[in-house]
């Protein structure tokens, strides 16, 4: 079947079978692979993308249940060579080891802060509860989104 | 993990996907969210032939206030019912335990209607749904009826649902409450429930659900009966495991699981009031 959706702002067609995941459909087709696959069942939150404006594990939803609607990736943050202000507050706060769960991290960070701008420590831990790091970086991965939302709270004051 | 191949149907109103099913009958799986039916068809444990997408039906996607009950649409969303202010005062038992379903990405995208109608024992919401004494209504060829939760639950992911009928709304009793506790017990924060357990004391009497206890959502009728007749949390609580079948899995044995609907009744009755 036919399908088309936004990706980071650009209309895309493609042509998939009605059981492609939305995650195939992005990396295998669209060649976005800044997306990843860790556990594919809906545990670990590395396919995190962002589906009209909120995180989503994308590796448990149809590409043809996407059909017409806006996704962001990890690819959509950066506007060119400017990282997203929660991108470079993992660089800046070492929020990453190996990196593996670090975009579903990033885009559920941001999904997290849009529905609440203000978390405490253990809103950003709770907040976050679907999504995995191997490497157990946890405590930067927190310490990178209370940045985040401190800097952007400072901002707006 | 790729399903099995399926043809997809995309119903726009509730007709078309009733049409839908009529046409293709058994074969026909109902989608909505999918953050149920989808890992268990990735799991190939379940492998419809077609699946009828019902979830761009924002027509019930609401949650209002009719009078003498919440009425919630099907479609509305987890993380709807968790944010809701109607809800956060009319019925907060729910409010609060749609806020522990799964982890935010899969509140944002799973229904009540489809937690509801996979009638998972080991789901938060039907719990919730029994506790609080709510009715399901299903809407099929001939118009709709009325459900009560009590009665939907028929076996291991069964409910009182005909093949040919889909779920539309869940209707709240707006209740005078005086208490009321969810408890959870897993041992990683995104987990299904080992065991859980949702209280609502309000009217003069106690809803008891039981999350995991045995092959469908149920009522903890025995703690019920002996709230009414005056226990005190203890004593009921000690009664939390009758009626029940508990299964053994990796997480619990049935023993565990029963030690733990005792504790966590007991916690329950304690935090919704009853001393
Ligand atoms: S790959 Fe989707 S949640 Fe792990
Ligand atoms: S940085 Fe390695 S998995 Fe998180």
């Amino acid at each position: 079947m036919k399908i088309t959706v936004t990706v980071n702002g650009v209309e895309r067609s493609g042509d998939v079978e009605p059981r492609t995941l939305l995650v195939h459909f992005l990396r295998d087709e669209l060649d976005l692979t800044g997306t990843n696959i860790g556990c594919d069942t809906s545990s670990c939150g590395a396919c995190t993308i962002h589906v009209e404006g909120q995180s989503v594990k994308s590796c448990t939803m149809l590409a043809a249940q996407a059909d017409g609607l806006e996704l962001t990736t990890i690819e959509g943050l950066a506007n060119g060579d400017i990282l997203h202000p929660m991108q470079r507050c993992f660089q800046e706060n070492h929020g990453l080891q190996c990196g593996y769960c670090t975009p579903g991290m990033v885009m559920a960070a941001v999904s997290l802060l849009d529905e609440n701008p203000n978390p405490s420590e253990t809103d950003v831990r709770i907040g976050l509860e679907g999504n995995l790091c191997r490497c157990t970086g946890y405590h930067n991965i927190v310490k990178s989104v209370l940045a985040c939302a401190a800097e952007s709270n400072g901002a707006s004051k | 993990m790729i399903p099995a191949a399926f043809e997809y149907v995309r119903a726009d109103s509730v007709d078309a996907a009733l049409s839908a099913l009529t046409e293709y009958g058994d074969e026909a799986k109902l989608l909505a969210g999918g953050h149920s039916l989808l890992p268990l068809m990735k799991l190939r444990l379940a492998a419809p032939s077609v699946l009828v997408d019902v979830g761009r039906l924002d027509d019930l996607r609401y949650i209002n206030d009719a009078g003498d009950y919440i009425s919630i649409g099907a479609l509305t969303r987890h993380r709807d019912l968790e944010t809701s202010s109607l809800l956060a005062s009319a019925a907060p038992l729910l409010a609060h335990a749609a806020g522990h379903v799964g982890d935010p990405q899969v509140r944002h995208r799973g229904t009540i209607g489809g937690s509801l109608a996979h009638a998972d024992p080991a789901s938060d919401l039907p719990a919730v749904a029994l506790a609080m004494g709510a009715t399901i209504v299903a809407t099929g060829p001939n118009g709709t009826r009325e459900i009560a939760a009590s009665e939907f639950y028929t076996g291991f992911l069964e409910s009182a649902l005909a093949p040919d009928e889909l779920l539309t709304e869940i209707r709240i009793p707006k209740l005078d409450t005086q208490g009321w506790s969810f408890q959870k017990f897993n041992r990683r924060a995104q987990d299904w429930a080992i065991v859980g357990v949702a209280t609502v004391r309000a009217n003069g009497s106690t809803g008891v659900g039981l999350v995991n206890m045995g092959s469908t959502p149920l009522l903890a009728s025995a703690v019920m009966d002996a709230v009414k007749s005056g226990a005190n949390a203890a004593d009921a609580a000690a009664l939390a495991n009758e009626g029940t079948e508990a299964q053994s899995d990796i997480n619990a044995s049935s023993e565990y699981r029963e030690h733990l609907a005792r504790v966590l009744v007991r916690r329950s009755l304690e935090e919704s009031g009853l001393s």
